[in-house]
């Protein structure tokens, strides 16, 4: 048995890419733009909601104060700031995001947009979304930001998931994860039903959904590791995305 | 530059079932099947599964993620092995230790029916059965420590205590094998030893913290790591001592328990009982009405004391006087 057991580390943890931070932060313009997109495409629809909902800014103000933030993001490596041993990625996001919106306040000035550079965010569906989930009080600011970061988080995990299921023939695994554990209504039906709907056997149903639930968590685990700078950052990060942290 | 294409709107609805189902174990190709989950701490999660091979149900611990390190997995493989280690009643035994398909590690163990001693607490009844409860605590710590293992987060939290009485300690996460033991050297000799050299969690290092407050000597709480031994434990068995007669007690605790916490939670390490044996000992020569190691007896306090184990002679004595002067007053009339 004892042959057997693994126990993580080198050989048993996901391959990762290097660490978005560390990218984000080098020299290297392929490396540094892949991250930075990285990091964008994962908070920007948080960033936004946050400033909607924190800053009470209409759509228009929070639009360009989002993109005023990522382009500072791109242009001025404010990343090089980033301390992982004083706070989470997220954190030190959400108060550059707050001192970014209070400084244009404190100017009271149009904020004017940066340079040449116009990130391509599709604030159409950051506002439907708005629209869909229950006004935060003020003092669940923070909570809120964490739960739209969790979102988008598993929001990019799914897409992963679904163009690796795509590209392995794996369609229906990802159709039952999404049926099981995404659609309304769908967690009633029984793996006999379900078996019926896809021309599967029910021990099928039980593997397949086995199969894509173990990929989205390791592409979960994998995304968090890209996008924490430490092992103790990525252990809190983990934790708390997959709702370990004790009340 | 432009970013990925917008993803899938996702409930909080989804969300909660996903956050779910990334962290419930992958029982795929397993022996075992989820029933739910018990509960969790900051790094694992317990949970009830069905063993289908033999047909019955034990509690599976396992580990929340792997990290990159490999020190979680090897936190869980130190407590299996420990417990493991330990077969008595007082202790939970382990039946299966492995690596689930997503790669985490797992235990199985017996499933404990039971509550907490927490919980439990309010239920018990006067402060022999509680006396007793304690008893069986230094019984198994004792036990424990005969093998060479320190627990380091004794609680009430991490006591289990069954529908007939069973007592369990539980929570061997931080546990420790003593310097110089056969446990620790059978450990260090064996290829693959875990401890020390791998897993600063396990063979934690000076200044590392591990541990609960209020539960935890001084000397750990300090990371004083290299001087601890079993000492440590029974400054928290003195913990839970007062937590039980704290919990039965309105009128003041009698003097000579309120000693025997005190010399088990003593602030310096040489002024504790030596063994968690000894303590035991001294409960139970209070049960039994003896006179106790830790509260010295003037000799009107231990007349008292006679007297109160000895009330029902007593008793019988005195009416037996008072007969006879009674007869000696009507012989004299």
């Amino acid at each position: 048995m004892q042959d057997e057991i693994n126990l993580g580390g080198n050989g048993n943890f996901p391959a990762t890419r290097w660490s978005l931070i560390v990218a984000a932060r080098s020299g290297q313009t392929e490396e540094r733009e892949r991250a930075l997109n990285a990091l964008i495409a994962a908070y920007w629809k948080p960033v936004y909601k946050y400033i909607r909902l924190r800053w009470r800014k209409d759509n228009e103000q929070a639009q360009d104060l989002t993109q005023e933030f990522f382009t500072r993001l791109l242009e001025k490596d404010f990343l090089e700031s980033y301390d992982p041993s004083r706070a989470r990625l997220r954190t030190f996001l959400r108060v550059c995001v707050d001192r970014l919106v209070m400084n244009e306040e404190k100017a009271a000035r149009r904020l004017k947009r940066g340079g040449d550079i116009q990130i391509s965010l599709d604030f159409e569906s950051a506002e439907g979304e708005l629209q869909q989930i229950e006004i935060p009080s003020p003092e669940t600011m923070d909570n809120f930001f964490a739960r739209e970061w969790l979102r988008s988080v598993f929001s990019l995990a799914l897409e992963r998931l679904r163009h690796e299921c795509e590209s392995r023939g794996k369609q229906i695994h990802f159709r039952l994860l999404e049926l099981y554990d995404i659609d309304e209504g769908g967690k009633e039906l029984t793996y006999e039903q379900v078996a019926g709907q896809f021309g599967l056997k029910p021990s099928d149903v039980t593997n397949y959904l086995s199969y894509a639930r173990r990929e989205f968590r390791r592409i979960v685990l994998a995304q968090l590791r890209e996008m924490t700078a430490s092992d103790d950052e990525f252990r809190r990060e983990a934790r708390a995305v997959l709702g370990l942290d004790v009340p | 530059m432009k970013t990925a294409v917008p993803p899938k709107w996702l409930s909080d609805s989804a969300l909660d079932h996903l956050r779910a189902a990334a962290d419930a174990p992958d029982l795929s190709a397993t022996r075992y099947v989820l029933v739910d989950k018990l509960g969790q701490g900051g790094m694992s999660s317990v949970y009830r599964v069905e063993d289908t091979i033999l047909g019955r149900r034990v509690a599976l611990k396992v580990i929340g993620f792997a990290d990159a390190s490999g020190e979680l997995a090897a936190r869980l493989l130190h407590e299996a092995k420990v417990i493991a280690r330990l077969e008595h009643p007082g202790i939970v035994p382990v039946h299966d230790v492995g690596t689930l398909p997503d790669g985490r590690l797992f235990y199985t163990m017996k499933l404990v029916r039971g509550q907490r001693l927490d919980q439990r607490v309010a239920k018990f009844g006067g402060l022999p059965e509680r006396l007793r409860i304690f008893q069986r605590i230094c019984e198994a710590v004792s036990f424990a420590h005969a093998h060479g293992v320190l627990h380091r987060d004794l609680k009430p939290q991490n006591v289990m205590v069954g529908p007939f009485g069973e007592v369990l300690v539980m929570d061997w996460g931080l546990s420790k094998l003593l310097c110089g033991t056969n446990a620790a050297m059978a450990e260090k000799s064996h290829p693959s030893a875990l401890l020390a050299a791998q897993t600063p969690a396990t063979g934690t290092s000076d200044g590392t913290i591990l541990g609960t407050p209020g539960y935890m000597a001084p000397e750990q709480a300090r990371g004083d790591v290299a001087s601890l031994d079993q000492r440590v434990d029974i400054y928290s068995l003195g913990e839970v001592l007062k937590f039980l007669l704290e919990s039965a007690f309105r009128d003041p605790i009698p003097k000579a328990l309120t000693a025997i916490c005190g010399k088990a939670s003593a602030a310096e390490p040489q002024q504790r009982y030596d063994s968690a044996q000894e303590l035991a000992s001294d409960v139970a020569h209070y049960l039994d009405g003896l006179p106790v190691q830790a509260y010295p007896e003037g000799p009107f306090a231990r007349l008292w004391r006679w007297s109160g184990k000895n009330s029902a002679w007593l008793l019988l004595i005195l009416a037996y006087v008072l007969m006879r002067a009674l007869l000696i007053l009507w012989r004299i009339r």
